[in-house]
């Protein structure tokens, strides 16, 4: 019985760790979707746009280390901090600008070429952007502080104690991530299906010449994607960020966030929560029951090995475009 | 806008130049696939560009589309000069086309791949439209009123649900000139409308070419390498072969021009 109950615990913080896994794939799926670019940057722009909210919020100087070694000034800070929700909106403005850059500097000279030629710009690009989040902000992990809530919510472990005789420990930053990740995906449900700019973003999708013959703009779509991808990389970025520290490795989640695209499919946005929500799930109960009979440390593989088995049975995943080639 | 209004024999009504080509010429490095060509077509006509295979027709009507830009020459539309434009620029002018090869989006449905040529007519601000509310519902309505209609005037009701990629061929090339005709265009390009497809369906597209520019009065431009086809279809044709023009005028005209004549029958170039 109590093991039931553990059970559940472990049942409900997965489900919450799936949501932040989602929140990554999310990314990918987006960009995928728009213009079949697999985008290996998509981890680094989270952990890019986690660095600049806290390097705007703190009213770091940006460069401050090269302005340093090359004036031989000791500036670091501009002496003020900014409120949290502004420095968001300001962080959000960088992601639109890096989109339009993205676009403007490596995406418009590989129109046409082969998707692989475009998924090793986005791998150069993740390393670019890892190299000038360094130079930005520096290098030392940071705490990012937005106003979410964090620790442990007394609610929820009063009623299950009461229940149960036993109190859950559930993280309300978790919650907050959970919620915030359901608006997240309603808002973009609604914008792919009911907008103007949704219809377009998915005719860029399917062809790129018919689009432009019904009057589609491909470049606005592609910045609008990228500017996309990034809000939805800040939004990743703040979760991992307030819960783990503001540090390189962040950019390391987004490893986790392949097995969760393979499991849900490239394509489809309900199926990278879904992914998301498995695999969380999956590796915290793997870990609760199988864990202990082969000496633990599950958590590290269970994730990577689920994929393996999709792509063995189902490389579509649950949710992808089942890929047909007549011959 | 130099010409009388006519009214052709079925009484269809011809107004003056909507757009002019001026000598134009494109080239594709050393190869030159249009040699200064010039013809202009008018507002209700339809107008075939014809051309035995590799004459430079589909090369044409992407210069109109804006496609290709030419290296030498001018486009004229509605009287005034239009410089180097991008298609989706040409598509938000009303020129819609269609594609020899089908360009239609394979994962939407047929009404939804007709909904995208209304994609140019949505004013409606984006919260609005996400969520459904004030003068996007309006607008819905509207763009939804003039796709049934194109549906039912190209009867394909009872396929407006079914994702694009299933479909025949046939019905492939009507969904795209449904897409198209949704756009309200100007001008409506049709690169080889009848290509692959059997007698009957031929018959079909030139009844609802013919039936396009009756009802709705569109100026059409088509491309087609079947004679017959187009000399019962258009009111003016401009031959094609090699890149030049070698002839331009009614059916009948070009019919009885010599150059015509040899350029189809395969009269060896010197």
């Amino acid at each position: 019985m109590d093991q039931m109950i553990f059970a559940a615990e472990i049942f409900l913080n997965g489900l919450m760790t799936g949501v932040m896994y989602a929140l990554v794939a999310l990314g990918f799926v987006l960009i995928f979707k728009a213009s079949g670019v697999f985008n290996y940057a998509q981890g680094v722009l989270a952990l890019f746009a986690a660095l600049t909210l806290v390097g705007i919020q703190q009213g770091q100087v940006p460069f401050a280390h090269m302005i340093n070694a090359v004036f031989g000034t000791h500036v670091e800070h501009f002496g003020w901090t900014v409120p949290s929700v502004l420095a968001i909106i300001l962080t959000g403005a960088v992601m639109v600008l890096l989109a339009f850059l993205i676009e403007k500097l490596v995406l418009q000279h590989l129109v046409g070429q082969a998707p692989i030629i475009l998924f090793m710009a986005t791998i150069g690009l993740a390393y670019f952007l890892e190299g000038l989040g360094d130079v930005m902000w520096g290098a030392n992990i940071k705490n990012l502080d937005v106003g979410l809530p964090q620790g442990i919510s007394e609610s929820i472990e009063g009623v299950t104690a009461n229940w149960f005789g036993y109190g859950f420990f559930i993280d309300r930053l978790d919650i907050w991530a959970t919620v915030i990740a359901a608006l997240l995906v309603a808002a973009l449900v609604a914008f792919a299906q009911y907008t103007k700019q949704g219809r377009a973003m998915r005719a860029v999708a399917d062809d790129h010449q018919a689009a432009l013959s019904v009057g589609i703009s491909l470049r606005f779509i592609w910045v609008m994607v990228w500017s996309i991808a990034g809000f939805v990389a800040l939004v990743a970025g703040i979760m991992w960020g307030t819960k783990s520290g503001v540090q390189f490795s962040l950019s390391l989640i987004a490893l986790k966030a392949l097995p969760v695209l393979m499991l849900g499919g490239f394509t489809s946005i309900p199926g990278a929560i879904v992914g998301g929500l498995i695999i969380g799930v999956g590796e915290k109960l793997f870990e609760f029951f199988i864990g202990p009979m082969v000496g633990g440390a599950t958590e590290n593989w269970f994730a990577y090995v689920l994929a393996l088995l999709f792509l063995v049975f189902r490389p579509q995943g649950l949710f992808g475009e089942r890929i047909i080639e007549r011959v | 806008m130099n010409q009388q209004t006519e009214i052709t024999a079925d009484g269809r009504q011809i107004g003056g130049t909507l757009m002019e080509m001026k000598n134009i010429t494109l080239r594709f490095g050393g190869v030159e696939a249009i040699k200064n060509i010039s013809f202009d077509i008018r507002e209700g006509e339809i107008r075939a560009i014809i051309g035995p295979n590799g004459a430079g027709k589909s090369s044409m009507l992407n210069v109109i589309s804006g496609f290709y830009v030419p290296q030498e020459g001018e486009i004229w539309f509605k009287g005034a000069r239009r410089g180097p434009m991008k298609p989706y620029e040409v598509a938000r002018l009303g020129i819609a086309r269609t594609f020899q090869n089908i360009a239609l989006f394979d994962g939407m449905t047929v009404l939804d791949n007709i909904m995208t040529g209304r994609l140019n007519r949505m004013r409606a601000g984006f919260l609005s439209q996400a969520l459904w509310w004030g003068a996007a519902e309006r607008e819905e309505i509207e763009n939804r009123e003039r796709v049934e209609r194109v549906i039912d005037f190209l009867e394909i009701q009872n396929i407006r649900k079914t994702p694009v990629g299933r479909l025949p061929y046939g019905l492939k090339k009507r969904v795209e000139l449904a897409r198209a005709l949704a756009a309200e265009p100007q001008i409506l390009l049709l690169d080889e409308p009848m290509a692959g497809m059997n007698v009957e369906e031929k018959e079909d597209m030139s009844r609802f070419v013919l039936d396009v520019n009756d009802e709705f009065g569109t100026t059409i431009a088509l491309i087609e390498h079947d004679m017959g086809v187009v000399m019962d279809l258009s009111d003016r044709v401009v031959v094609m072969d090699y890149g030049r023009k070698i002839g331009d005028g009614t059916p009948d005209e070009v019919r009885n021009n010599q150059e015509v004549i040899d350029a189809y029958l395969g009269v060896a170039h010197d």
